[in-house]
């Protein structure tokens, strides 16, 4: 006979006939179950009930969901209450309580049904034994520092008991995830079961045979693995983890230090010591405005968008059974290959059958490296390849859904295809253009039916990068739009719509950081503390490299098609552009010779005789006004995105920006940026770039009195 | 007041491996061997001896507890002998020897002995852990980097090649063979001798005078691996943003051996030399500290003698000798570049990269080397300076009677 003594909105809490206790984690009311101030605190409560009860042996707890915990409510994170001191003393009350679990004399066994991350798994890991299902869709760690936080309900505490302070440091400063048979290698859990029906028996099983009590850390002859703090491979693991971050974060990312520095300060102190240790550390992220922009931004604008937030409402959800894709190129492979991942047939067409079958050979290479890893079969494989069918004739793309055009960046040329692909499809279906600069309106004017037309920029490489920048033209009808953003969300990305201008929104804004990083050169900054500042200041790459890789060739053509007189600083970098690829010969990476030198076998290296054509001097500019240089004018291009309404919202440049072309994560994003360092000190950082570097960083007046009355954009 | 040299002694210095003579001689031994050579040489009344000032690194084991007051205790000088163990990094043997400057200058002691000691084939470098490149909350903003980076990017910065430094590494063995052969260490070097009497080691254990620019070119540098896999090239260059790549040229052969020994130095004031009949040998003009930049940690020197030139109102030319400790060999290099000065009167007799670098002691051994060399070229001045750990740097002037 079981009896049920506690159901409510949170939790369901059964004592069976043999003196075992089930806790089914059950929150009704959400779609999965969340860590929360409500749910913790009645956890602890049933906790001690089930302590307090005779008649119980053990407790099982285990999740009334499909997955166990997917870690904390980010509702609540990403709005922290005022009084911070009310958060730290309630963190106390939490620990207390699960010292209290721990110590109550009951062995406590974790039955993970599904994926356990962040504060799930810390509450996991206040259990004796943990069991899970051998299901390799589900993930079990601490990704908190991803999110700007850190582990705050023991995590850095008692993973590091049980599994030692190098691999722990390693695996929260990374915010490692593990599937169940590898969380087990790792140390994450202690037991797997083959599926569901054996996890609960399981675990009535080590109750009843083992019903272990007592931590490892309330164990006087526990030893950390490979030694405490003080043995060599824990301080080999401070220094060298030391250097690494810096490396990786350049000391962007606070979160991440605090919380190798609750590894520091905490292990090998009492339990309760380190776990107070945590809670301190832990509301210096929490409150920190990094952790507000990564979840703002990385976290919910991201899936935000990604769940096709900006499809024009009243539009049934477009299903794309068929794409076809015109140019089997860099991008047109890339594009056919995310969308045959996916599922979709393909249709990839180019000149010549040749061509067409050079583009697949892309798909075919990259899902060999799959199958090679082992995540994949070649059966699967081969699915996926007899997705794409390669051809020469307009005429095999007839019953497409959707028809995504990824020819030469050429007027001319992309008019031609319009017109040839409109021959044969179907009326109500999309036509989208593939360019990273060319107005689609323009574009538009080589079609019949400009309703049904629309910009739709991919960026390179298109397997790797999330984001896909929808551009609506001036007859684009938001059939037209739902569709294209519907097809986005389908591969798996990240869509913002923008309206048309020349270089939309990503390309325009980055446009101005690699147009910065050259005029800085012109004027006489070392090359190395371009490129260098950049990264230090969070870029994935510096604007010198990145024009190299982009090459000369494009950004010139553009300029001198350009109907508009090239003066002020566009001028400038015409006229070094033009110097460097006409009179030095060095238009960039595809020639081996731009800003770097490209060694056949070794790493790139600044040309060495930069220097007698850009002639420099390290006292010229400080590094942290190189830095605000470059990040600056990419935040003020956005806003006169925003104010002509190329961007419909400071969020979706906020998406854009991280997604699209890398700007730092822990601002939060382009717009984000200007709070982050305070509006009225950018437009007083600005104005005096505009006096010193030129006028276009002169601030918009909307912005100037935006700072003038303290406003923020969040 | 004035703060006299009476003497200064040292003991050869052992190579600090596996195979070193001196590894099974402790840090206290070591030094109490000086100490029983400084009472013998000048038959001291050591009741006079007030304090003692050591100068120690890694203070833990066999060094920990305040290993001074281990020797002070175990030389036979008395109960009266107090003692302090030091730690200023690499510069602890010179600031000993320039608290008890202090000391004697201010009046508050008559008679001291200062110095250092460094076992460090028996207590490894860096296993006393510290905040300094541990604690992250403290390692991380002060970008922290070991000190062999430091020195891969002085040599970067300042544009010293794998031929620059390896030339100077050849020639510091150079000079110390040199000096050997003529025996100009041999007054003051104290044999170390076990508890029989048998002599473990007479002279100093590491030079390898066949050393050449050719062999040198032949080792690997040492700090690429720690550079790279530890993160570190990108701590300097986040610092340093103005460098595109860390040039790594040091190696075993350019930088400064490991070794053990001891070094002390006998000093006092006039009054307290002349009621014990001690002859004075020179006086400390002045002492110098100076910080700078932590990551490129090693630029200590030359300010640090600049200030000490400064505060004894002398000039850079007013100093005959000039003994400049030779960390890495990028160190001197760009020591005599920021002074200006030239490397005929710089290490005349070689340095650590030939003789070794015992932590806590190199301070004091240079003071008393270089003192040794004024007496045998008959000169008057010298300045002694060491770069520390942390970005700091220690200098002492000195001037013979």
């Amino acid at each position: 006979m079981e009896s049920t003594i506690i159901k409510n909105d949170l939790l369901e809490y059964i004592i069976d006939k043999e003196g075992i206790a089930t806790i089914t984690i059950n929150m009704v009311k959400e779609s999965t179950n969340l860590f929360s101030i409500d749910f913790i605190k009645c956890y602890i409560e049933t906790a001690k009930k089930a302590l307090k009860n005779p008649e119980v042996k053990g407790i099982i707890v285990t999740s009334g969901h499909k997955e166990f915990m997917a870690g904390a409510d980010l509702k609540f994170l990403s709005n922290p209450p005022e009084d911070k001191n009310q958060v730290f003393q309630g963190m106390l009350e939490v620990h207390k309580g699960f010292r209290e679990i721990e110590k109550g004399g009951k062995p406590f066994v974790a039955a993970i049904n599904g994926t356990v991350l962040g504060g799930g798994y810390e509450l996991v890991l206040t259990c004796h034994h943990r069991i899970a299902i051998n299901n390799d869709k589900a993930k079990i760690g601490l990704p908190e520092v991803n999110l700007g936080l850190l582990p705050g309900g023991g995590g850095t505490q008692r993973l590091t008991y049980l599994i030692g302070v190098p691999k722990a440091t390693m695996y929260i400063l990374q915010g490692r995830q593990f599937r169940p048979s590898k969380a087990l290698e790792e140390g994450y859990i202690d037991q797997l079961v083959t599926n569901k029906d054996e996890l609960i028996p399981a675990a009535k099983k080590w109750i009843l045979e083992v019903g272990n009590s007592i931590q490892p850390w309330d164990n006087k002859s526990y030893k950390i693995p490979q030694g405490g703090l003080m043995s060599k491979s824990g301080a080999e693991t401070m220094i060298g983890g030391i250097g690494n971050l810096r490396k990786k974060t350049h000391g962007n990312y606070p979160s991440a230090k605090y919380a190798m520095a609750c590894i520091h300060d905490g292990i090998g102190l009492p339990i309760d010591r380190g776990l107070e240790v945590e809670a301190r550390y832990f509301i210096k992220a929490f409150y920190s405005k990094e952790a507000r922009n990564l979840i703002r931004t990385g976290f919910f604008a991201i899936n935000e968008a990604k769940k096709g937030k900006l499809k024009p409402s009243g539009y049934d959800f477009y299903k794309i059974n068929k794409v076809g894709v015109l140019g089997a190129g860099m991008m047109g492979a890339g594009i056919a290959y995310v969308s045959a991942v996916s599922g979709m047939d393909v249709v990839l067409k180019d000149l010549s059958i040749e061509n067409a079958e050079k583009g697949k050979k892309y798909s075919t290479n990259l899902l060999q490296k799959k199958v090679y890893k082992a995540r994949m079969t070649k059966e699967e494989m081969q699915v996926i390849l007899d997705k794409i069918k390669t051809t020469d004739n307009a005429a095999d793309i007839k019953d497409c859904d959707l028809v995504i055009e990824a020819v030469f960046e050429d007027q001319n040329i992309k008019a031609k295809v319009t017109r040839e692909t409109e021959a044969v499809l179907a009326e109500n279906k999309i036509y989208a253009s593939n360019t990273s600069t060319i107005p689609i309106s323009l574009l538009a004017k080589a079609s019949d039916r400009p309703k049904n037309f629309i910009g739709m920029h991919f960026f390179s490489p298109v397997d790797k990068m999330p984001l896909v920048e929808l551009i609506v033209g001036e007859e684009t009808s938001d059939f037209a739009i739902a569709a294209a953003v519907d097809y986005v969300t389908q591969i798996n990305k990240i869509p913002i719509v923008v309206n048309d201008s020349r270089g939309f929104f990503t390309s325009r804004v980055f446009g101005t950081f690699t147009c910065e990083g050259a005029l800085m050169l012109n004027e006489g900054v070392p090359p190395a503390l371009i490129e260098n500042v950049a990264k230090r200041i969070g870029m994935p790459i510096g604007p010198l490299a990145i024009t190299d890789e982009i090459s000369l060739t494009l950004p010139l053509h553009i300029m001198e098609a350009s109907d508009v007189k090239l003066e002020g600083a566009t001028k400038t970098l015409y006229d070094i552009y033009k110097k460097l690829s006409h009179d030095l010969g060095r238009v960039g990476k595809k020639t081996g010779r731009g800003f770097y030198e490209y060694p056949k076998d070794g790493k790139k290296y600044l040309w060495p005789e930069l220097e007698n054509h850009f002639p420099s001097n390290l006292n010229y500019l400080d590094a942290d006004t190189v830095g605000k240089r470059m990040l600056h004018i990419m935040s003020l291009e956005s806003y006169k995105c925003f104010e002509e309404g190329v961007l419909k919202t400071t969020t979706d440049g906020d998406v854009g920006s991280l997604t699209g072309f890398g700007f730092p994560p822990f601002t939060g994003g382009v717009f984000s940026y200007i709070d982050y360092i305070g509006a009225d000190v950018f437009v007083k950082e600005c104005d005096d770039f505009a006096e010193r570097f030129g006028t276009r960083f002169k601030v918009p007046d909307s912005l100037r009195k935006m700072a003038k009355e303290g406003k923020t954009f969040y | 007041m004035e703060a006299y040299i009476y003497d200064a002694l040292r003991t050869p210095r052992g190579r600090g491996n596996k195979k070193g003579a001196l590894i099974g001689t402790t840090a206290t031994q070591l030094a109490v061997s000086v100490m029983k050579e400084i009472q013998q040489r000048h038959n001291l009344d050591t009741i006079q001896v007030e304090d003692l000032i050591l100068g120690c690194v890694t203070q833990i084991m066999d060094q920990g507890a305040n290993v001074a007051k281990t020797i002070a205790q175990h030389s036979g000088y008395g109960n009266h002998l107090t003692a302090v163990t030091l730690n200023r990094f690499c510069g602890s043997g010179l600031e000993a020897v320039n608290q008890a400057a202090a000391y004697i200058k201010s009046g508050f002691n008559d008679l001291m002995i200062a110095g250092g000691v460094e076992s460090m084939s028996r207590i490894k470098m860096g296993l006393d852990g510290g905040a300094i490149a541990m604690d992250p909350m403290v390692a991380i903003p002060g970008h922290f980097v070991p000190q062999g980076i430091s020195a891969d990017l002085i040599a970067t910065k300042y544009g010293y090649s794998r031929n620059d430094v390896d030339l100077f590494a050849a020639e510091s063995q150079k000079r110390a063979a040199k000096a050997i052969e003529e025996n100009a260490f041999s007054k003051s070097i104290v044999p170390v001798k076990d508890i029989n009497g048998f002599t473990v080691l007479a002279k100093d254990e590491n030079p390898r005078p066949e050393t050449t620019v050719e062999t040198l070119s032949q080792l690997n540098t040492s700090f690429d691996m720690l550079g790279e896999m530890g993160g570190f090239n990108a701590v300097a260059i986040d610092r340093y943003p103005e460098i595109e790549k860390i040039n790594h040229v040091h190696h075993p052969g350019n930088s400064s051996a490991i070794v053990d020994g001891s070094g002390l130095a006998l000093i006092g004031n006039k009054s307290a030399g002349e009621r014990l009949g001690l002859k004075p040998r020179a006086i400390i003009r002045s002492v110098a500290t100076c910080g700078t930049e932590p990551t490129i940690m090693l630029l200590g020197p030359a300010p640090s003698s600049r200030k000490a030139l400064k505060k004894a109102g002398m000039h850079k030319n007013d100093i005959d000798l000039y003994e400049v400790n030779e960390a890495f060999a990028a160190v001197p290099l760009r020591f005599m570049d920021d002074l200006g000065i030239d490397h005929s009167i710089v290490n005349v007799n070689g340095g650590a990269i030939a003789l070794g670098h015992p932590l806590g002691a190199t301070g004091c051994m240079l003071m008393g080397t270089v003192l040794d060399e004024l007496e045998r070229r008959d000169l008057s001045t010298a300045l002694i300076t060491l770069c520390i750990g942390g970005g700091m740097g220690i200098a002492t002037i000195i001037e013979r009677i």
